[in-house]
């Protein structure tokens, strides 16, 4: 059978009916339609994710109990984490798949279309899952959301309340989008490339994605086996991490931190992968040392899962373990000093312009370099016993994830938002957003690091006097970065109503396939593949 | 298979299909199966009945849309380029379950290498005893489980083994019958391979049910039943799916689907039966056997 003898209704481009209002998202097979609404739940989880920390900060402006009962708080961090990393991350990263990457590989859509609405569609079931048990809790059901953190060590989640079975099955439903997405996005570049487009032309953006990808695939479904393990032993009398039947808590840890410390490059890599792009056009430069960052990923992708146990030296794993455990995480800076090393060699000497993305993308080399060094620091074994679940560790994590993972989004909308909806954003407020946020970000978590070396625990709501000042800046920092957030939202919503017309190519210094089409993109962008020479 | 060249700018047209509700009501669904069986497992009485509605709702959807899938490949919808697309999905789905089931044999690895011995070995290392007389050793319900009787290998898990073994020769006889366009062999092959699936899973339910009855060998069985009863079981869930699946290429079969040079859906099947042959393999030597 060939494509010749199509009957034409069957083809879906043509005599297309479009639903409108709310059925058109509920039905759609558009690859820019999933990508928007991955966007907007990326932004509403952002917000919902960030008032449950503002709540947590205003309890830890003072010393005593405040506001919250205990337990209230435990189950706000946790729940924070799980929105932010699962909710408001992946899916801004899973958007820009959606949107970018049939664009930029010259592809008519996604390869799997209904496949990429199912994804996105269990999204909301996850975070009402994860939700509804703070709800329930107040009609008297149950005794309210996860309380044990994000990481759900047993035995602490074996005994906890209905929270736990909620957040397990948030997981499982989490888990099947983000493998979906996976599958789909790994079959779109393998499959839908334009003709003359080899991998190793392939711009960054999609080969950052296409490890991500591989990644989830092989680590999610040993989550899903975790938080299984986890549900059998709270309700159906297995032994998986109870010493009395043979088991080990531990084993739990090792199954966490199996897809934990990979996920943390799930975040990251799509954003190294946009970031290179930003670059090379405000500094009007080619990229540099495509290949070599190229190696890089897929060295850091391999590499990320085998490293775990660095999250857990303290629970008394043999030297050995630790030792190979300490090497195999130190040996990932080294792939990383690479990414470094090209980001700064592209914009070296380059006739280089600051507009609000290339701000943020510049701000991100900077902070997220102190993420990597700090890492370093716990990634001793001897210097982790001290910091391992201290402020420090909060305030490293959080270097990572929002500057690396959310600022980084964030250089990815300004730069893609002008191409999507065919208007400029103001840049005015831009550059006021970016200054705002990397000033006050520094206020809330530059103190963390003092906090944790000087002892503060982690996941506490009251703590000791000697921690009073620097916990009252950071909860100050907290609350402007929070409210600075408004503005981008605001900046993003102006620029989808109206705004300068921008052209095609939208920055001088553009290149790429994406650039050639029209801004805003026709709703079926590439229905004739372009070829790449 | 899929041999053609790439598509060439201008002349293939990839099909992207019209807007459908479905993925968003099986998602739908899915919430309500999660929700019923979070709330039956915490003892509410509505529990039941919603997990009833998910589940109704999931089975109506996945009817629905491979009925779809089916109805636009038989009317031609599909060329090469869209069935690389499907061949790609199907095989990393399948490596996806692989990494599901590396979760569990990680488990057995971990408690019968690690933990059961360290627990048993705290006198020697330590110099102190947590449990009186407990030493370790595999199979093992740990120090405070109840007494049980282990699986032995060589009863019906050889004999299943053997059935499993089978089944897989008997759907790539099927498939050599649909390559030189003998539907008989297609038919009966896939009629064979069915029913050692359902022989396959008669055995497992005859060696749980004498396992829970008269070995004392539960769930509940310290790691031993844990490991045992979590992978030998969702190894049955998914020859349950499998044999489903097979079912309904068979009845496509028998309706004239396929060609000998197009038949994505029975080569999926196909791969999906070999996956779960080769878990057995590993099950019956790391589970049953040592
Ligand atoms: C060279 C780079 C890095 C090294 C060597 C490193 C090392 C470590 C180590 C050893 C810990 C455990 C500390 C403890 O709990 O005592 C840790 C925690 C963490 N790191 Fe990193 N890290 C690096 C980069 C990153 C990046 C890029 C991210 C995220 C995008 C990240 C995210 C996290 C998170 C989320 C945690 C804490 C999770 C938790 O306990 O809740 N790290 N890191
Ligand atoms: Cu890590």
């Amino acid at each position: 059978m060939s494509a010749t003898t199509l009957p034409h209704d069957a083809a879906g481009h043509h005599g297309e009916h479009h639903p409108s209002g709310l059925m058109r998202w509920l039905t759609t097979t558009n690859h820019k339609d999933i990508g928007t609404m991955y966007m907007t739940f990326s932004m509403v989880m952002f917000f919902l994710g960030g008032l449950m920390i503002l709540l947590v900060r205003a309890e830890l402006f003072q010393p005593g109990l405040q506001f919250l009962k205990p337990e209230f708080f435990n189950q706000l961090i946790g729940n924070h984490a799980l929105i932010m990393i699962f909710g408001a991350l992946m899916p801004a990263a899973t958007g820009f798949a959606n949107w970018q990457i049939p664009l930029m590989i010259g592809a008519p859509d996604m390869a799997l279309p209904r496949l990429n609405n199912w994804g996105f569609w269990l999204l909301p079931p996850a975070a009402l899952m994860l939700t509804l048990p703070f709800v329930l809790e107040l009609f008297g059901v149950g005794d309210g959301a996860l309380a044990t953190g994000w990481t759900f060590y047993a035995p602490l989640s074996v005994q906890g309340g209905i929270g736990v079975d909620f957040a397990i099955f948030a997981v499982h439903l989490l888990g099947i989008s983000s493998i979906m997405g996976s599958i789909n996005i790994i079959v779109t570049i393998f499959n839908m490339r334009a003709p003359g487009m080899t991998l190793m032309k392939m711009p960054l953006f999609v080969w950052g994605w296409l490890v991500t990808a591989f990644l989830l695939v092989i680590t999610l479904p040993v989550l899903a086996g975790a938080v299984t393990m986890l549900l059998t032993d709270r309700h159906f009398g297995t032994h998986f991490f109870s010493a009395a039947g043979g088991g080990d808590p531990i084993l739990f840890q090792h199954l966490f931190w199996f897809f934990g410390h990979p996920e943390v490059y799930i975040l990251l890599l799509p954003v190294w992968g946009l970031v290179p792009h930003v670059l090379s056009t405000f500094s009007r430069k080619p990229i540099y040392g495509y290949k070599a960052q190229v190696y890089s990923f897929i060295a850091i992708g391999v590499l990320s899962l085998i490293v775990w146990a660095h999250h857990f030296f303290t629970a008394g794993l043999p030297v050995p373990a630790l030792l190979y455990f300490m090497y195999s995480t130190m040996s990932i800076s080294l792939p990383l000093a690479v990414l470094f090393f090209c980001w700064i060699a592209t914009m070296w000497r380059g006739a280089m312009t600051f507009e609000t993305p290339m701000l943020f993308a510049v701000g991100f080399i900077v902070l997220f370099g102190i993420a990597g060094l700090t890492g370093l620091v716990l990634a001793d074994v001897a210097a982790d016993a001290q910091y391992h679940h201290s402020y420090f560790v909060v305030a490293h994590f959080h270097f990572a994830l929002f500057t690396g993972g959310i600022m980084g989004v964030m250089t990815g909308v300004y730069y893609w938002l002008p191409k999507w909806t065919g208007h400029m954003y103001s840049e005015t407020l831009g550059k006021l957003h970016f200054w705002l946020t990397v000033i006050s970000f520094n206020l809330a978590f530059m103190p963390q690091f003092f906090l944790g070396l000087a002892g503060m625990p982690r996941r506490i709501p009251d703590y000791a006097l000697q921690f009073a000042e620097y916990n009252a800046i950071s909860t100050v920092g907290a609350f402007i970065l929070g409210f600075a957030q408004l503005l981008f939202a605001y900046n993003i919503w102006k620029c989808i109503k109206g705004g300068p017309s921008v052209s095609a190519r939208v920055w001088e210094g553009t290149e790429g396939l994406e650039w050639q089409l029209p801004s805003p993109p026709p709703h079926h962008s590439w229905d004739v593949q372009p070829t790449v020479k | 298979m899929s041999s053609s060249p790439a598509a060439t700018p201008g002349q293939a047209h990839y099909f992207v299909p019209q807007p459908s509700i479905y993925p968003f009501i099986l998602a739908s669904g899915m919430f309500m199966l999660a929700l019923g069986f979070i709330l039956k497992i915490n003892q509410f009485p509505a529990g039941p009945w919603i997990m009833l509605a998910g589940a109704a709702t999931i089975i109506t959807m996945l009817f629905k849309w491979f009925g779809k899938v089916i109805y636009e490949n038989q009317t031609g919808a599909y060329a090469d380029w869209e069935d690389r697309s499907f061949r790609h999905g199907m095989i990393w789905f399948i490596a996806s379950e692989v990494m599901f089931f590396a979760a569990f044999f990680s488990a057995l690895f971990y408690t019968r290498n690690i933990s059961v011995p360290q627990l048993g070995g705290m006198l020697a290392q330590h110099g102190v005893t947590l449990w009186e007389g407990y030493t370790g050793g595999w199979p093992t319900a740990g120090p405070k489980a109840s007494h049980f009787e282990p699986m032995a290998a060589w009863g019906l898990p050889a004999i299943n083994t053997a059935l499993l073994l089978s089944s897989g020769a008997t759907v790539t006889w099927a498939h050599w019958g649909l390559l030189k366009n003998n539907r008989f062999q297609l038919m009966l092959g896939l009629f064979l391979t069915v029913a050692l699936g359902v022989a396959f899973m008669a055995c497992q339910a005859v060696e749980y049910h004498h396992a829970y009855t008269e070995m004392g060998l539960t769930l509940g069985s310290g790691v031993y039943g844990a490991t045992f009863f979590m992978l030998t079981g969702f190894h049955g869930f998914h020859v349950t799916l499998g044999a489903v699946m097979l079912t309904v290429i068979l009845l496509r079969s028998m309706s004239g689907h396929f060609s000998a040079e197009r038949h994505f859906a029975f080569e999926a099947v196909a791969w999906y039966w070999h996956f779960v042959d080769v878990v057995w393999l590993l099950l019956f030597v790391l589970v049953y056997w040592l």
